[in-house]
């Protein structure tokens, strides 16, 4: 099984390497980078279909045993993730090759791409805390690049922003490892688990509020998620999609790694609920008060986080499916919705509610994708966000924890508030006249087939996870309860 | 920015050392102190030497590949070398001993992390060089040399 859980990591790396050398020939690199993107989601599908057959995969990186060296795991829940990412990345990849101008001017979006793919694969199949902090960086450093790609003044500025609320989150996660090092003289993730155990319990949960801190940044859950609204939408359209859909969910998956494996015994889980429905509730609040397509959908990210963070709040078996069911909802449809997002940038040289209108008769098509995602998002029957909701309520149900259920279902209806105000703003009313700017350019006015063609196959995809619900949820349940038990995650390290 | 004649010369002696100084970081770099890394800041630090005392151009001039080549040759040797061993039924990144009898050097003995490190050397120097030259449009203006006050030529 070295073969499946190494490729996925190295070969988005080798991509980069030849998409480097490729440097000025732009369709070299649109191929390696589609082919590369295209064999790892094949590698990753293959390596589910043998997770889910035969049970969580590991392997030892440079030969050297758990926990000396570095492990790579692969149990059904980094798989499920794995695969729904790449499916992603790659269609936000074939998005922006078909948007004008979006790599054209920049030999370096492609390798740089590509290095953020390594970074958040290796995220995913990483069985080490130290690891995990590289991992982060190579995503980071990488994001770095693209979030100011083209340079625009106010990319910079908000660039800033996010550079250094980044760094300062690296710095306290550096922090965390070097205290979890000095407690348990480990770093290994299955090693942690019996190690941590003998603690001190405040310890432990010192460990555990600092590692949540430093993920919740990443995972702009409130109160620290101001960085994300200010910088995520100055980017290019296909960038935004890429990030709104995967980078804040790394975090997740942290947190619930850190917090299922780790900390399992004595978690904050009042906390977590309150953090949960805190960043719902406020999250939305703050994408009621945008007036720009980019912007709603950039609150909505934090928003939907919370539903997330309620799933790993409530600790059970359901809980924890449900909140894996809507994590691996969640990817798809936040970058779908932003790729719409991106052609109506296209298409009307602005999202700005006010500035645009009518756009329902010029771009009919992506109306429609956009129609099918913010159902799905705002979670309407029978879209798969209504299936990831109904999971997490009736967990909440069975949790006995009324309140945040009341608050979950109060975020959903103002979800639903501010879609249809996106959708009153940008695709119903009177037509504004493309501005005379936009006439200039020749083809503006009509949507190149790729970004309609890679916005349609990511909501095909939401489709599809509400059509296989019943599937999903069972394999989620399974992945839940996985998570909930390490003894096999351990055993599977460490034999 | 002015010329410095006597930084340019002193420059332009140094800089064939500190390569050989990376070089040697580089190969010792696996039971010494070194390896890719330092040795690839070295010789990127000879670089941004040359770019201080004649500008972006003298330092482009140095050297007669592209910066983006460098570094892409070099992730794509150190990422093959991770990859092979998994060819071979060996595990991502493992290494192996090699050791060779050579004339004039002897019993000479390496791992594969060499090339591995060698493949670092180049992303780091690719990098700097990349770096380096962006930042500046070209050869400072040969007519602009250090005038000392007083030289009323």
């Amino acid at each position: 099984m070295t073969l499946l859980l190494s490729l996925p990591v190295a070969m988005p790396l080798a991509g980069a390497a030849l998409a480097v050398l490729a440097w000025r020939h732009r369709r070299l690199q649109r191929a390696i980078a589609v082919a590369t993107l295209g064999a790892t989601l094949v590698l990753a599908v293959v390596l589910a279909v043998t997770v889910e057959r035969d049970g969580i995969q590991t392997t030892q990186v440079g030969g050297w045993p758990a926990p000396i060296g570095i492990t790579l795991v692969a149990d059904l829940f980094a798989a499920l993730m794995l695969v729904i990412g790449l499916a992603t990345v790659l269609a936000v990849l074939v998005f922006a090759i078909g948007q004008p101008g979006s790599d054209d001017d920049a030999p370096a979006f492609h390798p740089v791409y590509l290095v953020m793919t390594t970074g958040i694969v290796a995220s995913f199949l990483t069985g080490d805390l130290f690891n995990l902090f590289v991992a982060f960086e190579i995503t980071l450093t990488a994001s770095y690049v693209l979030i100011t790609l083209g340079g625009r003044r106010e990319q910079v500025r908000t660039g800033m922003t996010y550079v250094v609320i980044n760094l300062l989150a690296s710095l306290l996660f550096l922090m965390a490892l070097a205290f979890v090092y000095a407690a348990t003289g480990t770093v290994n993730m299955a090693d942690l688990v019996g190690r941590l155990g003998v603690l001190d319990p405040d310890l432990r949960l010192a460990l555990s509020l600092l590692l949540f801190v430093v993920f919740g940044i990443k995972a702009a859950v409130f109160p620290l998620f101001f960085w994300l609204p200010d910088s995520y939408p100055t980017a290019r359209a296909p960038v935004t999609a890429v990030f709104a859909g995967l980078l804040t969910k790394v975090g997740v998956y942290a947190i619930v790694r850190t917090q299922t494996l780790l900390f399992g015994e004595d978690r904050p889980s009042t906390l977590l609920l309150v953090v949960a429905g805190l960043t719902m509730i406020i999250g939305v609040l703050g994408a009621i008060a945008q007036d720009d397509m980019k912007r709603i959908l950039s609150f909505h990210i934090i928003s939907q986080i919370g539903y997330m963070i309620l799933g790993v709040g409530l600790f059970t078996v359901a809980g924890l499916a449900g909140a894996v069911l809507f994590i691996v909802h969640q990817i798809p449809v936040k970058a779908s919705l932003f790729l719409v997002g991106g052609i109506v940038e296209h298409s009307a040289g602005s999202t700005a509610l006010s500035k645009v209108g009518g756009l329902v008769r010029r771009i009919p098509f992506a109306a429609g994708l956009f129609g099918l995602a913010a159902l799905s998002l705002a979670g309407l029957p029978p879209f798969s966000g209504f299936v990831g909701k109904l999971a997490l309520v009736e967990a909440g149900f069975s949790a006995e924890e009324y309140p945040i259920v009341a608050v979950s279902l109060v975020g959903s209806l103002l979800t639903l508030f501010s879609m249809v105000k996106i959708w009153n703003g940008v695709f119903w009313g009177i037509p504004e006249e493309p501005t005379p700017e936009l006439l200039a350019t020749p083809g503006r006015l009509h949507t190149p087939l790729l970004m309609n063609v890679s916005a349609a196959a990511l909501v095909t995809l939401t489709v599809a996870i509400a059509l296989f619900a019943g599937p999903l949820y069972d394999l989620c349940e399974r992945a839940a309860n996985d998570l909930l038990d390490p003894s096999a995650y351990v055993q599977a390290v460490l034999p | 920015m002015r010329r410095s004649v006597i930084l340019e010369t002193v420059i332009r002696a140094e800089l064939p050392v500190l390569l050989v100084v990376s070089l040697y970081l580089l190969f010792a770099g696996h039971n010494q102190p070194g390896g890719g890394f330092a040795g690839g800041l070295v010789a990127g630090a000879a670089y941004a030497l040359a770019l201080v005392a004649g500008g972006a151009g003298a330092v482009r001039r140095t050297t007669r590949f592209q910066p983006t080549t460098l570094l892409g040759a070099g992730l794509l040797l150190a990422t093959l070398t991770a990859l092979v061993p998994l060819f071979t039924g060996n595990d991502l990144l493992e290494h192996d001993v090699l050791s060779a009898d050579l004339p004039v050097l002897g019993t000479v003995k390496t791992t594969t992390a060499l090339f591995f490190d060698t493949g670092v050397y180049l992303v780091v120097t690719g990098l700097v060089l990349l770096v380096v030259t962006a930042l500046g449009p070209g050869d400072l203006d040969v007519g602009d040399v250090d005038a000392t006050p007083g030289d009323g030529t």
